[in-house]
């Protein structure tokens, strides 16, 4: 995996390294989530650029930044954003559909993703059946299927307590750890970026106003 | 994504809001439906039309003339133009009788034979036209049943006679405006009774064979040259066999007379006919020469090929094929405005799969926000979109079909019961050929896709940063 380099430009220029994890901070409005959608992809921005490893996602067409998408992004949500229809097993293969894997090697895809949160007995049901933990957990394992260069998580602990908010992020550091993903969180809880995070980037107001390198704790604080 | 998938979500989808969905496609079924019962009503219509031609005779049946006679009905000038050799004309004799029977997809060929002659009724004379049936007739509609029978056989003395010549031997005479009378209080007096036919016989040689029961007296002073031929008066006692309702007036040539005989036995009478003038100059021959013959083909389809065929051995054709051109017009004009109405179901369905979809897209804008997110392109929700759409269309299509066959089988019923109850024959006026369900099915799948363009659009456009905000 080459150098992952990530800039936008909106007031705002910023690198991060492939393997890295960074958690953007900032208060409500701060442009924290906006900076997360033009990186995923989502939006597109009016000037300036996004840059993810040789790709220009300003220049790219629109099915040129689905597939975007769907093979270099994972993506976790504050509010899970799983659907609701669909068991766990569906929701996690549905990234697996849009990218027209085969229908026979998809099941056992799926078992493997939930199999590493740890939902496997749990993958038959739907995610109204399930605590707010499991949910996020499932939507981890959609975000990995694909297996992405990139994770991005929007607020993903914000929803939970903050004994499940741990869990989750231990797991964030797990793959970026041993899947070597690079991570871009938004939060902001001061306290979690600086217990997970190798970096912290603080806006207010759409500008970049502090970037400094963090030491996160060992093992998640957890003591 | 994929068709399996697709159709997968889709379905899942629809179930998700049973009710609205299963309302919609119960939309379509119900323009489908309307549309088929319209359309098998027009189809069943021209069938029912095409059957009665087909056993009438008309559809199958080429009339063979000699190229003389076209020409003197004016064509001569320009036959001559076209610089045709007047040797090429052939008499239309027994030889090019068999000959064009041997053609190819030729059920029969038989002479039209056609008389004016005087039949004795309890000895008062009546005159009237009498004309040949071959046997093949028995099959028309005008002679199946019909009170008595048909001929025993192709030469059996026997006669079957028009209602209205029926009404003449018995001294009736329908009041004007009054209703007919009825072909079975008619045929009560008369099957089974003996008329006498007299007529001329064209006699070429004496060794000619003598028509069964036919009196002889006469025959013996006809012994002249083949080189000539005599007119010898005869006479043949025929017995009543059926009496036929049907209107001289609305059939073919040939039964445009009001008295029939059989065939074989007509032409054993070698009645003086009108051509036989025409053909003096040819009278060489012992060979009757027929005006006209009449060519049964065994499929309307063939008719074509056949009147090419005989027009290639020197003959003019005349088929019912140009007629029933406007025929097919009036019919291709029914279905169309049959198939118009029928549409309006489906068009007013139409619009409610695209009030369902638009409100699917506002119901599942985080849904299609979550796809996007996670990869989905524009492409994908909006084939997702048009699945669903085709879906229910491709449900109501089928169940419409079925739906629209049931009303069709209901409605042939009860019509029916009310034919039978007119002591009328059961008819199968209601018809939904396959090519129908097929095109049904077909017809509702691609209006729902038209349907679902602008739902599957609006869908695919949906911000996913939008869609995703809002909790």
């Amino acid at each position: 995996m080459g150098e992952t380099v990530i800039r936008a430009v909106d007031g705002v220029s910023l690198q991060v390294r492939a393997g890295e994890f960074v958690a953007l901070l900032g208060s409500s409005g701060s442009g924290k989530s906006s900076v997360l959608n033009l990186i995923a992809g989502l939006d597109r921005p009016t000037s300036g650029s996004v840059v993810v490893g040789d790709r220009d996602l300003a220049k790219l067409s629109r099915e040129e930044l689905a597939k975007y998408r769907l093979h270099v992004v994972g993506m976790v949500f504050q509010s899970f954003n799983l659907i609701a229809s669909m068991t766990l097993a569906e929701n996690v293969e549905l990234p697996l559909r849009f990218a027209e894997v085969d229908r026979a090697q998809r099941p056992e895809l799926a078992r493997e993703a939930l199999q590493r949160v740890g939902l496997r007995a749990r993958m038959d049901h739907r995610p109204s059946e399930l605590s707010g933990g499991e949910q996020q957990r499932a939507a981890l394992a959609r975000a990995l299927i694909n297996r992405p260069q990139l994770l991005l998580a929007d607020e993903p602990t914000g929803n939970l307590d903050s004994h499940t908010g741990t869990e989750i992020m231990e797991m964030v550091r797990q793959f970026n750890r041993e899947l070597g993903m690079t991570v871009v969180m938004v939060t902001h809880e001061r306290a979690l970026a600086e217990r997970y995070a190798q970096r912290m980037i603080f806006l207010a107001d759409g500008k970049l106003i502090d970037d400094r390198p963090n030491t996160p704790a060992a093992n998640g604080g957890q003591s | 994504m994929k068709l399996p998938d697709l159709t997968e979500l889709a379905l899942r989808n629809l179930r998700e809001s049973l009710l609205r969905n299963s309302l919609t496609t119960i939309g379509i079924s119900v323009g489908v439906a309307s549309l088929v019962a319209m359309l098998s009503l027009g189809i069943g219509l021209q069938q029912l039309a095409s059957r009665r031609l087909v056993k009438s005779g008309l559809f199958d049946t080429v009339v063979v003339t000699s190229h003389r006679d076209m020409r003197t009905m004016g064509r001569e000038r320009d036959e001559d133009r076209n610089g045709a050799n007047p040797g090429e004309s052939r008499i239309l004799d027994e030889s090019a009788r068999a000959e064009i029977e041997h053609l190819s997809n030729v059920v029969e060929a038989y002479p039209d034979i056609r008389f004016s002659t005087e039949l004795r009724y309890e000895d008062k004379p009546h005159l009237t036209m009498v004309s040949a049936l071959p046997q093949s007739a028995k099959s028309n509609d005008a002679f199946e049943g019909m009170p008595g029978r048909f001929f025993s056989s192709d030469t059996a003395p026997e006669v079957i006679l028009q209602k209205t010549f029926a009404e003449e031997l018995l001294g009736k005479t329908p009041p004007r405006g009054g209703e007919e009378p009825n072909v079975t209080d008619l045929a009560k007096p008369l099957l089974g009774k003996e008329l006498t036919l007299r007529y001329a016989q064209r006699a070429a040689s004496p060794n000619q064979p003598v028509p069964p029961g036919a009196d002889a007296a006469n025959s013996s002073d006809s012994n002249l040259a083949g080189a000539a031929y005599s007119v010898v008066s005869r006479e043949q006692k025929v017995t009543i066999v059926g009496i036929a309702d049907l209107d001289p007036e609305s059939m073919r040539g040939p039964t445009r007379a009001r008295v029939f005989l059989p065939l074989k036995l007509a032409e054993s009478l070698h009645v003086m006919q009108l051509t036989d003038l025409r053909e003096i100059a040819r009278a060489a021959s012992d060979q009757p020469v027929y005006s006209s013959i009449s060519v049964r083909v065994k499929n309307p389809a063939q008719i074509q090929l056949v009147e090419d065929a005989i027009k290639k051995m020197g003959f003019g054709t005349f088929s019912i094929l140009d007629a029933t051109r406007s025929l097919r017009q009036f019919f291709a004009v029914l279905d169309l405005f049959l198939g118009i109405f029928g549409s309006l179901a489906l068009a007013v369905a139409s619009i409610g799969i695209v009030n369902t979809l638009v409100m699917a897209i506002l119901e599942r804008r985080r849904e299609i926000g979550i796809m996007k997110a996670i990869g989905a392109s524009d492409g994908d929700v909006k084939k997702l979109f048009f699945a669903e759409a085709g879906a229910m269309g491709i449900l109501g299509g089928i169940v419409g079909v079925a739906l629209g066959w049931s009303i069709g089988q209901v409605i042939n019923l009860g019509t029916n019961v009310y034919l039978k109850r007119q002591s009328l024959p059961p008819e199968h006026f209601w018809a939904v050929p396959w090519w129908l369900v097929a095109a049904a099915i077909g017809f509702a799948f691609v209006v729902s896709l038209v349907s679902g363009l602008y739902p599957a659009g609006r869908a695919a456009r949906l911000d996913p940063v939008q869609a995703l905000r809002y909790e």
